[in-house]
This record gives C-alpha cells, sequence and structure tokens, in this order.
C-alpha cells in the first residue's frame, strides 16, 4: 500500500494507461486507506464507493477495448470540494441548508475529469459556502490538520489539503475566492494552483463571490498540479466569464530552466510575519537566486495593504446577492412560518451557520442605500489601484514571490476575532482581486514541523511562468511530502 | 468614513433586507463585530480615487459567449427532485397574498 500511495498521480495515470494496474485496484487501495484513515481528520463528507468503483470498471473496459484511447488522468482516485456539483452525488456546501442535496448536472470541471478518466472518490469537507480560513465553519465538523491534529488545514479548501497530503486520492479540486486552495496547500504541505480568472469555468461551483471565484487543483507536486489544470482549463460556453485563451501544454514547461527569469519581491514583505515564514521565505529566495540563478528584483505592491479591506467590502457583496437563491423554495432546507416572507426568514436562520450570516450583512450592508458608493464602490476604485500595482510590477519581473500565509497552521479555536482570522489571507487576497494566477508550493517546515508555502503570482493567463518555477524551485527546496514520509 | 458605524436599528434593517431572522443574541453580536470590521475599512477613506474608475472585470478576455440556439436543458422532474414541497408539476410555496386571491 505505502508503495502505491507514494506515487505521484502522473505515475498511477501511466501505469493504467498502459495496463500496469487496473483502474479498480488502485480505486480500491484509495477506498480502503480513505475509510481507515479518514475518522480520524474529516476530510471526507462523502465517500462515493459504489460511484468509484463503477467509474474505475468503465476506465479500465474502455481502454481494455481500446488501448490507443489516451486518457490523461487513467483511473486516478481524486476528491471534490463540496461546492463542486456532482451529478446524483450530495453537495452540501458544508451547509446545513443544502443538507441532502443532490445535483442534477455536474459542473464543467467534474465533467472534464470524468473525460479524462478521473475517478471521483468523495466530496471534501469545506468552510460553509466556502467562507473562511481554517475549515472551522463547516456544519458537519472540523477538518484536522494531518501533521498535527490539534491544528487547522487552513480554509476553505481545508478538506481537499488535508486530503492530498495524507493521500487520500491523487489529488484534490478545490475552489479560491480569496486563498482558498494556496492558504490550506500551504498549511497541510501540498501544492496549489490557483489559475487566473476566467482560465476555468465556474459552471457548476456553487458561487461565493462571481467575480472572483476560481477552481483550482491541489496536489502533492507541481507536476501532477500542471497535469489536473491542462484537463480542467479552458473556454466553457456555459460561463461567459471563462476566456477564450488557448490552453498551454502546462506539464512540458516542468524541467524548462528558469536561469535568468526576474523574480520579483516586495521589500520587508514578511514583516509581521512568525519568523519561521519570514526566515523560510528569505531561504527560498536564496535558492532561486544561487541554485537556479533567477534574477531577484526588488518591486513595489503600494496598494497591498488595502485587499484585506476591498476584498471583504466586494467579495461580501457578491456573496449576498449570490446567497440570496438559499430561500427554502427549490431546493435546500425550508422551515415554514406563517407566510412567504417569514418562510424565508426562519429558512436561512435555520440554514446558514455564523460566519456565513456575518458575511451576508456585511455584504448587505454595503450594497445598501447610503453606503454603496462610500463602501461598494469606493472598493472597486482601490481595487483597480491593486491591480494596477501589479501591471507596473511585473513590468520589472516574470513572477513575483511572497509567502503564501503570515504563519504555519494555527491551533484549531485559537483564533476566535474574525478580523484576526481574515488576516491568514493578507498574502493570498490581492492576486484574487486582480484576477492574476497564483501558486502556492511547500517551502519547507517550521521548528514545531509545520509545513510552509511559498505563493507565486504572475500576470493574467501566464500559469506556464509558474508551473515552470514552481517545479524548479520543487527540485531544490528539499521538502518532504506527507504521504511519501510516511 | 466615520460615520458608518451599525446600531442595533441598523442591524435589524439590514437582516430585514438580507431575510435572515436573527435572535436577540445574534443582534448583538453582529453588531460589535460588525462595527469592528467597518471601522478596519475605514483605512480605505486615506486612498485617493478621484480619477480611478472601478474594477468591474479584473480580467479583460474574450468570454464564451455561446451561439443564440436552444439547448436541451434539465427537466422539470429532475428539478423537482430536489424541492422541499411540490404539487403536482411545481413547486409548493407558503401562501404570498392575502385574501382569496
Amino acid at each position: 500500500m505505502s508503495e502505491l500511495f507514494s506515487s505521484t498521480l502522473t505515475e498511477i495515470a501511466q501505469s493504467v494507461q498502459s495496463q500496469k494496474r487496473s483502474a479498480v485496484e488502485v480505486t480500491q487501495a484509495t477506498l480502503e486507506r480513505i475509510s481507515a484513515l479518514n475518522p480520524e481528520i474529516n476530510a471526507y463528507l462523502y465517500v462515493d464507493r459504489e460511484g468509484a468503483l463503477a467509474a474505475a470498471a468503465a476506465v479500465d473496459r474502455a481502454l481494455q477495448d481500446n488501448p490507443g484511447q489516451s486518457f490523461p488522468l487513467a483511473g486516478v482516485p481524486i476528491g471534490i470540494k463540496d461546492n463542486l456539483c456532482t451529478r446524483g452525488v450530495r453537495t452540501t456546501c458544508a451547509s446545513k441548508i443544502l443538507e441532502g442535496y443532490i445535483p442534477p448536472y455536474d459542473a464543467h470541471v467534474v465533467q472534464q475529469l470524468r473525460a479524462a478518466g478521473a475517478v471521483l472518490v468523495g466530496k471534501l469537507n469545506l468552510d460553509e459556502f466556502a467562507m473562511g480560513s481554517s475549515n472551522e465553519n463547516s456544519a458537519f465538523g472540523v477538518v484536522r490538520n494531518p501533521w498535527d491534529r490539534a491544528r487547522t488545514p487552513g480554509g476553505s479548501s481545508g478538506g481537499a489539503a488535508a486530503a492530498t497530503a495524507l493521500g487520500l486520492g491523487f489529488a484534490t479540486l478545490g475552489s479560491d475566492t480569496g486563498g482558498s486552495v494556496r492558504q490550506p496547500a500551504s498549511y497541510c504541505g501540498v501544492t496549489a494552483i490557483k489559475p487566473t480568472y476566467g482560465r476555468v469555468s465556474r459552471f457548476g461551483l456553487i458561487a461565493f463571490a462571481s467575480s472572483l471565484d476560481q477552481v483550482g487543483p491541489l496536489t502533492r507536486n507541481m507536476r501532477d498540479g500542471a497535469r489536473l489544470l491542462s484537463v480542467i482549463a479552458g473556454p466553457d460556453p456555459r460561463d461567459a466569464t471563462s476566456a477564450v485563451v488557448p490552453v498551454a501544454d502546462y506539464e512540458a514547461e516542468c524541467g524548462r530552466d528558469v536561469r535568468g527569469l526576474r523574480v520579483g519581491v516586495v521589500k520587508n514583505i514578511t514583516e509581521g510575519c512568525q519568523p519561521a515564514v519570514a526566515a523560510a521565505f528569505q531561504t527560498a529566495v536564496e535558492q532561486l537566486s544561487k541554485r537556479l540563478g533567477c534574477e531577484i528584483v526588488e518591486v513595489e505592491l503600494p496598494h497591498q495593504r488595502y485587499a484585506l479591506s476591498v476584498y471583504y467590502i466586494v467579495a461580501n457583496a457578491e456573496a449576498s446577492s449570490n446567497l440570496a437563491r438559499f430561500d427554502g423554495m427549490r431546493y435546500g432546507l425550508r422551515v415554514t412560518g406563517e407566510e412567504l416572507q417569514n418562510t424565508y426568514r426562519k429558512s436561512r436562520a435555520a440554514g446558514f451557520g455564523a460566519e456565513v450570516k456575518r458575511r451576508i450583512m456585511l455584504g448587505t450592508y454595503v450594497l445598501s442605500a447610503g453606503y454603496y458608493d462610500a463602501l461598494y464602490l469606493k472598493a472597486q476604485k482601490v481595487r483597480t489601484l491593486i491591480r494596477d500595482d501589479y501591471a507596473k510590477a511585473f513590468a520589472h519581473c516574470d513572477v513575483l514571490l511572497t509567502p503564501t500565509a503570515p504563519s504555519p497552521a494555527f491551533k484549531l479555536g485559537e483564533i476566535a476575532d474574525p478580523l484576526a482570522m481574515y488576516m491568514q489571507d493578507i498574502f493570498t487576497l490581492p492576486p484574487s482581486l486582480a484576477g492574476i494566477p497564483a501558486v502556492s508550493v511547500p517551502c519547507g517546515v517550521s521548528p514545531e514541523g509545520l509545513p510552509l508555502g511559498l505563493q507565486l503570482c504572475a500576470p493574467h493567463f501566464e500559469e506556464t511562468r509558474l508551473v515552470r518555477l514552481g517545479h524548479a524551485y520543487e527540485t531544490v527546496s528539499g521538502f518532504k511530502s506527507l504521504a511519501s514520509a510516511s | 468614513m466615520g460615520s458608518s458605524r451599525i446600531s442595533i436599528a441598523d442591524v435589524k434593517h439590514v437582516a430585514k433586507l438580507a431575510a435572515l431572522q436573527l435572535s436577540d443574541a445574534e443582534e448583538a453580536r453582529m453588531e460589535a463585530e460588525l462595527n469592528t470590521i467597518l471601522a478596519h475599512m475605514d483605512e480605505l477613506s486615506e486612498v485617493d480615487v478621484s480619477s480611478v474608475t472601478p474594477t468591474l472585470h479584473s480580467v479583460v478576455a474574450a468570454g464564451a459567449l455561446r451561439p443564440d440556439v436552444v439547448l436541451p436543458s434539465l427537466s422539470r422532474e429532475e428539478l423537482l427532485q430536489a424541492a422541499p414541497a411540490r404539487e403536482a408539476d411545481g413547486f409548493a410555496v407558503p401562501k404570498v397574498l392575502d385574501g382569496d386571491g
């Protein structure tokens, strides 16, 4: 079992494609591992044993019938964050308001995975409606960090990051609105890609903030992530914001030379970070410069400090509007009152958790009469300044480097203040607001043995640079992933 | 933006707009937390945006518009499967109008 689970996604796909291993055998072993280990960390909310085995058998049959047919994800067991719709398989957003909801259709990315030969093993825990940075906002229990079970896996894709780290599937799909694949990847020692806004269709991703949401892969290395990105990227007529821009061969970037690549670093970027984060970041900069031959250049992002305020105005405004659809009429929880309005209010009161209510309230407030100009419109203007900062910075560098999070994973229950929790996302929010692609790659461990992450950002649609540099960095970082170590 | 502070009356008003029924304890907590968060957002008042246009789309790229033709969609039966309550071929909802309507 351990040999199988130290294999990478691309190795599994290759072995199933060439019929050295069967998809059913890989899937069975993965389901057994999930049964054994998931109860300790609560990463999966639902395991679709039957569906997974049927999908695996179908891949094996297709390959027996026609070995020439190529499946980039042949027989690869993959977990899906539970805010992505899966036809006939429960999808809850970790919210009581959607408890028991069974979508009649697949998200675009789910269709893409199936067509590529992947085996969907189950649905992954998250902060309710992807709102949170610790996975403590799930209505169905916290997820525990596989590196230290007293700690958070991060959020909102906490289940996805924890499952990936522990080898409960060879990859997972998460979603990222302000850092929700990158920050948990950092906390759990895995790799995550937040694509350019529009790079991946949002069709079937249950909306949180529509101008920010993107689906992204979480994997144990950059090559696996590149493979997955190639499968899910590209235009989709069902999402008018998905961009008609050619999809590159991301995997081909792995192994390409990064000598002379200009890497931008903001002066004093680690001020306010925990010392271990600052030290690991400094080491990474030196490795990029001395071992990989990158040119380090200093850049400025003067408006980055306003990102948190801008984000929590814009994202919550959009969320308050998006979540209006949960009213107990067509799907989800209904608590019947005396009349219609009252039924809405009671259903939403019973169905939403505290953080979701807080964000709906804040979003409704900033859009309400008298505050729209002062808060919402103002935030959208400062957002322009944040975008412009990147445009200026990328005139001097090819890739921008920051830590992914200001600290390693904190203890469950440690942060109670909402604003302090939001601070966990200070590095991941600005790229989201600008719509630029960003990845988090593991960059060492803290003195207490917790993984840390490095964030790489590039201009719109330049994911190739992130894969190239991320992969090159992986070869010198010396980081050992949890599943391959155990 | 120092005036953008929330009272309990504001909380009640916004909760009504948001169709959320809050308990007294939730209202009190919401007042405190929203005030803290909004106080932090006051920092935006230092930024001069007099000549800045708002960002409506963060990425400028041609979107995937589809031809304007009718395609098959989900059946009524599939969609009604998720209904909390149904009557015949529709979603059953509480009474909307007073009287015999």
